[in-house]
């Protein structure tokens, strides 16, 4: 038994217990105050996967990123101006440039980080601002008229297949995604970057072109799910990702993925992408005022943090 | 001479901020219509305050080779307490000064604590204790509103003179080395020099102040020789925190009122990232400095005065358009990080990219 | 214990595990008053386990330690240096950003009310360089703008600006100029005569008999035994340490009557200053020794032929194909026939330390494993065990990470990462540095095999004795250009010496010991 569970990836273990943990104490909280048992239904906890593929999306692209070491900041407005944009041009051509935007700034993130050797937090912050400052220049800084066209709404609502397609979505993203990290080479270059760039640059590997795919995939991803959420709300709003980048990264860093780079798994990313979404969702329902929310999410991450164990500090 | 060459050369990305400061403010203080006279110079020290202060809280941790993304979230927990605690008599407003002081401090300490003996990654850490001090803030100040001392507000937004016509510094008439000289400065830009003279100087000065710079440049080698890696750690981000106790109680005292504002506290922190490169502190720790973030800060904000003066009509009329302002704000800060790049293609040895 | 002398520092019964490992078992060890002490011993003899325990990097599991006769415990570098112990690290622990001053009096820098007295901490950087001989280095400069030998020699003067009692030096003087070397010793004759004590870590046989007068052999955490400098001979002490018979040191060469075809010719690489007009060739299946002092451009050489240099003049051809190499990508392609670099600092230019073993070894060569874009693991365990088994690499599990292999055993993994690629091309840049006898034998055996296999190498090494005795041909740099070229029976100690020194004529034998 324990030979088996030494094969699971520790932080994911710890982070489903956190998930069992949060269930419970919802559930006791219900029990007393309303006599249901409403966080272990079925349809709850649907409803919640439901909302998780969001976060999920753009965290299965931000881990990308961190698994290189770097961190994208530009997320939140490649989300919204992915959206903003699609809706606005709508009609058949609104995904594809959707998709375009989010291919567009994750070259324009990788350049700069691979090839300018800016620090990659730093610059994505820059590109995040002149994302932003395009939205606000197009819009006139108000909600943009147009409404998400219909291939979006059924992507992100349609339930062909019994469950949201945002879910099946999700679902068939991480399969790829696993597959490209475990399975080919560049998988392995990602993590070998994270890692040491220098070992990796003289073991003969394009780290720049590395650098910049990763860049990409993390882009692509926020993008994709901006266009879900503009599907799931049919329409694009400003600010619509702002909401999405600090999850996103706890749902990483929580999912046991270092936040230096080169070490995690994807199983990680996912479990912990749950465990905030139902984190968010029980707070909620308990009617906490935002401010304890606040501090019960934060605390919630150190307590994970903490107990996963101390990273050794590199000493000598 | 030679040394004077050799500091120089050490401190270019500092110089290159300052140079780069002094022209954008000329050209903003140029095309102003009252630019140049103290009620200009106190309103943009004013509108500068708070970001200077989170900035040099930033620094300390970057240097380190950590980082605090709470500092936002610090500023606004101060601005909020501030807000139920300065006012009433001189011992309260005291009192309370102090006490923002301290929370401010002990914020940042937590932060350190965390980072030192829990050993997580500073980003994190931060990224989580930032919803913390956020959430309390929010408990100390559901809605915005609170009570600043009007007086005390006053005096410290205003030119020196003020004390004196408030105070009642000179009871006989201001004597002329106060009426024309001291008394036309501003008080904040006093209280920023009070700050890097009596704070920040003195801990850079001190084995633990120094011991900061040594961690961010190499752990290891400041383990081995001896250093106390926890106790500079913890002062880095105790510092932190007290400057950016100082930039919410500014804040607080400038707005007359406590505000929970998240957007806000999260756009000060990305801010305070962005002045402290541009400062020319490395992120990757062990080089840089306060001083350095202070004129990152300016050049920040010196940007955003620029715009308010282009004259609407002019040939660079439609700078002034205020749709057009963030994404010059986002292009400028783009070029001058994107500035160090002009190294990346000088570098005749590709391997010294990587580290 | 043959010294009469009253010990400095004794330990007695000291043992450390980590995890199921013995670094140290019941260890009995002390250094007189006024000594040099050489520590001996393949890497995890136990030697840097016994030189963390007495400057306080480690706590021992039991056994007790005495400095001057009264039981003492350091749980932290600090409070060794405190009592008088300070150690010289093999990773240098200078802080780059930070001038030579500022390190120099990182610790306990003079005061002024309270504050660092920067004039004051200045002077005392001058003094102590000065006894150092390196006047010349200005206290206000970054140490990141120090070449590694001057960096090596503030290191020296910061530690002995900790007035020590015992002073610890591991490997303290691998990144020395041969000049600095003489001047090192003379520094530390006069500190021995001056009553203190130093414990000498070495893996030149030749520095330990010029300066020691006790020497001590571990292996596998014991203490074997102590003895006065001459009392063994050079092969007792190899044979304490390693504990086998060692038959044959350096395989034999082969007899070669006419000269093999070209794989590798350099024409002119010049680069920056530091390589000008650099003309050689290497055939297959020659093993050719690039020597000289150290910093004389052997490295850049070596980066400028993998494509790590920008802007280098001169051409290069791969079996008489003429190549533009611009990166370590191309050079893993160039010809169709491949060029491998084995770098100077395997833990961050060689490994991706907490990658799998496995992962390590097959990196460079993945390209050769994949099918439709997907790595096929069946080829590639194949390919990572005929690897494993041609270079005996010793480790627990394939996905261990490769940080925790001993040094010998994670330098086999960056040569098996590129024999995977087929590489017919090997250049080498110091690979023994640092690495047990056992593991030298090994990777010099392998360089022959390969030769033999046509492979062409080209070999950088600060010693010696691995140039006489590996390689066919060998290239003495001096001042970035090729001083001399010597060939079979031509490579001697003496003509090695005279050329790293550019004197036209050997100088008489036995000069250097």
């Amino acid at each position: 038994m324990s030979g088996v569970l030494k094969n699971i990836h520790r932080p994911t273990l710890i982070a489903c217990g956190f998930i069992v943990a949060i269930l419970a104490a919802g559930t006791v909280y219900t029990l007393v105050t309303q006599g249901s048992a409403t966080f272990i239904e079925p349809t709850y906890l649907l409803q919640q996967i439901k909302i998780a593929a969001f976060l999920g999306i753009v965290a299965a692209g931000m881990m990308v990123v961190v698994l290189l070491g770097q961190i994208d900041l530009s997320v939140p407005w490649t989300l919204a101006a992915s959206a903003m944009i699609a809706t606005a041009v709508g009609g058949p051509w609104a995904i594809p440039i959707g998709l375009g935007i989010g291919l567009a700034v994750g070259i324009a993130n990788g350049l700069g980080v691979a090839f300018l050797r800016v620090p990659s937090m730093i610059f994505t912050l820059g590109v995040n601002a002149v994302l932003r400052g395009l939205m606000v220049m197009l819009t006139g800084g108000f909600a943009p008229q147009s409404s998400a066209t219909k291939p979006m709404i059924w992507l992100a609502t349609g339930q062909p297949l019994g469950i949201a397609n945002s879910v099946v979505v999700w679902a068939l993203l991480s399969v790829a995604l696993v597959f490209m990290l475990t399975r080919t080479p560049i998988g392995r270059y990602i993590y070998a970057t994270g890692n040491r760039e220098a070992a990796t640059y003289l073991s003969g590997i394009n780290t720049r072109f590395v650098l910049v795919f990763g860049f990409v995939v993390c882009s692509l991803c926020a993008s994709f799910a901006g266009l879900l959420i503009a599907g799931y709300t049919s329409k694009a709003f400003q600010a619509m990702g702002d909401v999405y980048l600090l999850p996103a990264i706890a749902a990483v860093v929580v999912g046991g993925t270092n936040i230096l780079g080169g070490q995690g798994r994807y199983s990680g990313t996912v479990v912990g992408t749950i465990l905030i979404v139902l984190l968010q969702s029980v707070l909620s329902v308990m009617q906490m005022p935002e401010a304890g929310r606040q501090i019960i999410y934060g605390l919630v991450i150190i307590a994970m943090l903490l107990v996963y164990g101390r990273n050794n500090t590199v000493r000598g | 001479m030679k040394d004077l060459r050799l500091r120089l050369s050490q401190s270019t990305g500092l110089l290159l901020a300052l140079g780069l400061f002094v022209v954008l403010y000329t050209i903003y203080s140029s095309l102003h219509p009252k630019g140049w006279t103290v009620d200009v110079f106190v309103q943009n020290s004013n509108e500068s305050f708070a970001l200077i202060m989170v900035s040099m809280a930033q620094t300390v941790p970057v240097l380190t080779g950590g980082i605090d993304l709470s500092v936002g979230p610090m500023m606004t927990l101060v601005n909020c307490l501030a807000s139920n605690l300065v006012s009433g008599s001189p011992f309260e407003i005291v009192t309370g000064i102090l006490v923002c002081l301290a929370a401010g401090a002990l914020a940042g300490f937590v932060n350190g604590c965390i980072v030192v003996y829990g050993r997580i990654q500073p980003i994190i850490v931060t990224l989580a204790t930032g919803a913390v001090f956020l959430g309390i803030s929010l408990f100390l100040r559901p809605t915005p509103g609170g009570k600043i001392d009007d007086n005390l507000s006053w005096v410290t937004t205003n030119a020196m003179a003020e004390m004196d016509t408030t105070y009642g510094w000179f009871p006989d008439g201001a004597p002329g080395w106060f009426a024309h000289g001291i008394g036309r400065l501003p008080v904040p830009i006093l209280l920023l020099i009070a700050i890097a003279v009596f704070v920040w100087l003195p801990f850079k000065n001190t084995v633990t102040g120094r011991g900061c710079y040594a961690i961010g440049s190499a752990e290891g080698a400041a383990y081995m020789s001896g250093l106390n890696i926890a106790r500079s750690k913890l002062a880095a981000y105790t510092v932190g925190g007290l400057f950016a106790a100082f930039g919410g109680l500014y804040l607080a005292i400038q707005t007359g009122s406590g505000n929970a504002d998240i957007p806000q506290s999260g756009g000060y922190t990305l801010q305070s990232i962005a002045a402290v490169v541009i400062g020319g502190t490395s992120l990757f720790g062990g080089s840089g400095g306060a001083i350095g973030s202070l004129i990152g800060a300016l050049v920040l904000r010196s940007i955003s005065f620029c715009f308010r003066v282009f004259d609407t009509d002019g040939p660079m009329g439609f700078l002034a358009n205020p749709l057009l302002q963030p994404i010059f704000e986002g292009v400028i800060l783009l070029l001058a990080v994107s500035i160090g790049a002009a190294r990346v293609f000088r570098v005749k040895n590709r391997l010294s990219l990587f580290t | 214990m043959t010294d009469t002398m009253k010990p400095l520092i004794a330990l007695s019964g000291v043992s450390k595990r980590y995890g199921g490992v013995r670094a140290l078992s019941n260890v009995d060890f002390a250094c007189g008053h006024g000594s040099i002490h050489a520590v001996l011993g393949e890497n995890g003899a136990g030697k840097s386990t016994l030189i963390k325990i007495i400057s306080g990097v480690v706590q021992p599991d039991e056994g007790r330690i005495t400095l001057e006769n009264r039981d003492v415990t350091f749980p932290t570098p600090q409070a060794a240096n405190a009592a008088g112990v300070v150690c010289i690290f093999q990773e240098l622990s200078l802080m780059p950003e930070l001038s030579v001053s500022d390190n120099i009096s990182i610790t306990a820098p003079p005061r002024r009310l309270g504050l660092i007295d920067r004039r004051a901490q200045r002077r005392r950087a001058e003094e102590l360089l000065a006894r150092v001989g390196c006047e010349d280095i200005n206290p206000l400069m970054l140490v990141k703008h120090l070449p590694l030998s001057r960096r090596q020699m503030v290191e020296i003067a910061k530690a002995l600006g900790r007035s020590p009692k015992l002073l610890i030096l591991d490997e303290a003087t691998s990144a020395l100029t041969a000049a600095d070397v003489e001047r090192v010793y003379g520094i530390l004759h006069g500190l021995r005569a001056g009553g203190l004590s130093m414990l000498y870590i070495s893996h030149r046989m030749h520095e330990i008999e010029e300066l020691a007068d006790t020497c001590s052999v571990f292996r596998n955490g014991q203490h074997i035994d102590t003895f006065p400098k001459g009392a063994r001979s050079d092969e007792q002490i190899v044979q304490m340490m390693i504990g086998r018979e060692l038959h044959n040191v350096y395989p034999p060469k082969p007899v070669r009557n006419a000269p093999p075809p070209v794989a590798l010719e350099a024409r002119g690489i010049g680069w920056e200053g530091r390589l000008s007009d650099i003309s050689f060739r290497i055939g297959q299946g020659e093993v050719v020794g690039l020597g000289g002092l150290d910093g004389q451009g052997q490295r850049e050489l070596l980066l400028a032929l993998f494509g790590v240099l920008r802007g280098v003049a001169g051409e290069v051809a791969v079996n008489g194909q003429k190549t533009h190499i611009t990166s370590p990508a191309q050079a893993k392609r160039a010809a169709g026939v491949g060029i491998a670099l084995i770098p100077e600092d395997r833990k961050t230019e060689g490994l991706m330390l907490p990658m799998g073993v496995g992962d390590n070894i097959s990196m460079a060569a993945l390209p050769s494993m994949t099918r439709h874009f997907v790595v096929d693991r069946d080829i590639e365990d194949k390919k990572i065990a005929e690897m494993v088994a041609k270079l005996k690499i010793k480790f627990g599990k394939l996905s261990d990470p490769v940080a925790t292999l001993s040094g010998g055993n994670q330098q086999k993994v960056v040569i098996a990462k590129w024999l995977l690629t087929g590489a017919r091309v090997i250049l080498l840049n110091d690979p023994t540095r640092g690495i047990d006898v056992g593991t030298k034998q090994e990777i010099y055996q392998l360089l022959r095999d390969l030769a033999d296999a046509g492979t062409a190498i080209l070999f950088y090494s600060t010693d010696y004795d691995e140039l006489i005795g590996c390689c066919d041909r060998v290239l003495i740099l001096y001042g970035g250009r090729i001083a001399r070229e010597l060939t079979g029976p031509d490579i001697t100690e003496a003509n090695i010496i005279a050329s790293s020194l550019n004197l036209s004529f050997p100088a008489s034998s036995g000069a250097h010991a």
